[in-house]
């Protein structure tokens, strides 16, 4: 796999060595997330149909890092990559963290998020759309299955983001 | 005063779940093929994710209405009868037509599932909508974007079935069912094959100012400034230079959703008996949010109460929003 072109932006020593401890040190809880999500919504990957094999990059603007997904359920694929060292994508996702997650949780619209270009996409549109819907037919929701991991300290971690992302989009949402 | 009917979409098996719980009336919805006109990637119901959806509506009184509302290629009608075939064994409660030969097939094969004609056949005079109800026994018509409340209420005065209206959605109508832009540029049919801007022909640029433009089969039909809201690829809704507009504009249709949540009352009173929500490319909160709102506003009309309709700005395309020509036919 080959760097992606998004990876020419500049990145100043420092926030490298950043971005390389982050990614140590979230992948463990990527791993988790990934094969509970797998073994507990598997008919998410038929919606997938040809795009279980291709290479998503799901980029939360505000995080040192971006993330490699490839949905293939013979060899799931979800770790944090510097985004310096990203692989070449078939299609990139962009925008806030918590709206990423949101978006995941069906708790924003990703129609509305394009509209308000908070939410950019590029690469293969229809993976991105495959992706969307799959994702949108699964009950429950990921950050509540994640966060109660790791029982109350988790829940509270959850309850601090979505304040943080409440406070910073509310101007915005009715500007 | 009519029923009142709220019908919504529901493009995943959760979605429906979500729309029969924010109170739906009833929840329409489509196979994964061409026989639907949202054959979207990754979209839609298979035969058995379906069985569940029935039994779950049919347990709560929502009704589940089957949209057929392509139309097969000559010859080739197999799968569109296989799949009324599967909805009526499924027992949805109607079928939501465009086409006359599939109209005619469950007309003969199920006169018990009632028809509904769906806003893909484009039937916006009395005559048209009779020659339906007469030859196929349809009982509801989805009427065309393009009819003020006056002509809907002379419409039902002159009409045997009952009258259904979008009133919440996406807002492209141009000349609905007859629409061949897609197809001019992607070679696929909105109307047979079920998708207008196939997402496989649609790409996204981002440029170097924060820019974007959106890409059909290669051809840019619009561009986005860094902070404008931005709309769907579609070439109806795209931005075009012109010799008289070397600027570009809007030659065809604008980024912005019908929003008629302040005309519930006069739809009404028109004799509407249904309403519809468009989006079953939608998300679960886009379809909880708009399918609450909605319930709110027609149980507080049909309690006599001033409705209080939520604010839906943020779901709307290009965040804005037009009540089309149900206002007045100068809206473009």
């Amino acid at each position: 796999m080959t760097p992606t072109s998004e990876s020419k932006v500049r990145v100043r020593p420092g926030e490298r060595a950043i971005a390389r401890l982050a990614c140590l040190a979230v992948q463990p809880l990527l791993t988790r997330v990934v094969r509970r999500v797998a073994a507990q919504h598997p008919s998410l990957f038929a919606r997938l149909g040809p795009h279980q094999t291709t290479d998503f990059l799901i980029d939360p603007v505000e995080l040192p890092f971006a993330l490699h997904l490839r949905p293939d359920p013979q060899a799931l694929v979800f770790r944090a990559v510097p985004r310096d060292t990203a692989p070449q994508a078939g299609a990139t996702i962009r925008g806030r963290f918590l709206l990423l997650l949101e978006l995941i949780d069906a708790e924003q619209d990703g129609d509305a998020a394009f509209f308000s270009r908070d939410l950019e996409v590029s690469g293969d549109t229809e993976a991105v759309v495959r992706l969307r819907n799959a994702l949108d037919d699964m009950d429950g929701s990921l950050a509540e299955e994640t966060s109660a991991m790791f029982g109350t300290p988790g829940r509270a971690v959850l309850a601090r983001l979505r304040r943080a992302y409440t406070d910073a989009t509310k101007p915005r949402e009715y500007a | 005063m009519s029923l009142a009917e709220l019908i919504c979409p529901a493009g995943t098996p959760a979605a429906l779940r979500t729309a029969v719980d924010a109170g739906a009336d009833a929840v329409y919805c489509g196979f994964q093929d061409a026989t639907n006109a949202r054959n979207f990637p990754g979209l839609n119901f298979t035969p058995d994710e379906l069985a569940e959806a029935v039994a779950y509506a049919h347990a709560r009184g929502t009704k589940v209405l089957l949209a057929l509302n392509t139309y097969p290629p000559a010859g080739k009608v197999d799968l569109w009868r296989q799949a009324a075939d599967t909805g009526a064994r499924l027992g949805v409660d109607a079928f939501i037509v465009a086409d006359m030969g599939v109209a005619d097939y469950i007309a003969r094969t199920y006169p018990g599932i009632r028809l509904h004609l769906s806003v893909q056949a484009a039937a916006s005079s009395p005559e048209a909508i009779r020659y339906y109800c007469e030859n196929f026994g349809v009982k509801r018509v989805v009427l065309p974007r393009i009819l003020t409340i006056p002509e809907i209420r002379q419409i039902r005065r002159e009409i045997p079935c009952e009258i259904e209206t979008f009133i919440f959605g996406n807002h492209g109508l141009m000349v609905e069912g007859r629409c061949s832009l897609t197809n001019y540029l992607t070679g696929q049919s909105t109307n047979m094959d079920g998708v207008c801007s196939p997402a496989s022909d649609v790409e996204y640029v981002r440029d170097a100012d924060g820019s974007m433009s959106s890409q059909l089969a290669g051809f840019t039909i619009d561009r986005f400034g860094p902070e404008e809201k931005a709309g769907y690829p579609t070439i109806c809704k795209g931005r075009y230079a012109a010799p008289h507009r070397p600027e570009g504009y809007y030659a065809f249709e604008e980024p912005v959703s019908l929003n008629l949540s302040r005309l519930l009352p006069d739809l009404i009173e028109a004799g509407v008996h249904a309403f519809k929500i468009e989006g079953r490319q939608r998300s679960k909160s886009y379809v909880r949010g708009v399918v609450r709102a909605f319930r709110a506003a027609v149980d507080d009309i049909k309690a006599g109460r001033e409705a209080n309709i939520a604010d839906l700005i943020a779901l709307t395309e290009g965040q804005k929003q037009t009540q089309g020509a149900f206002e007045t036919k100068k809206w473009r």
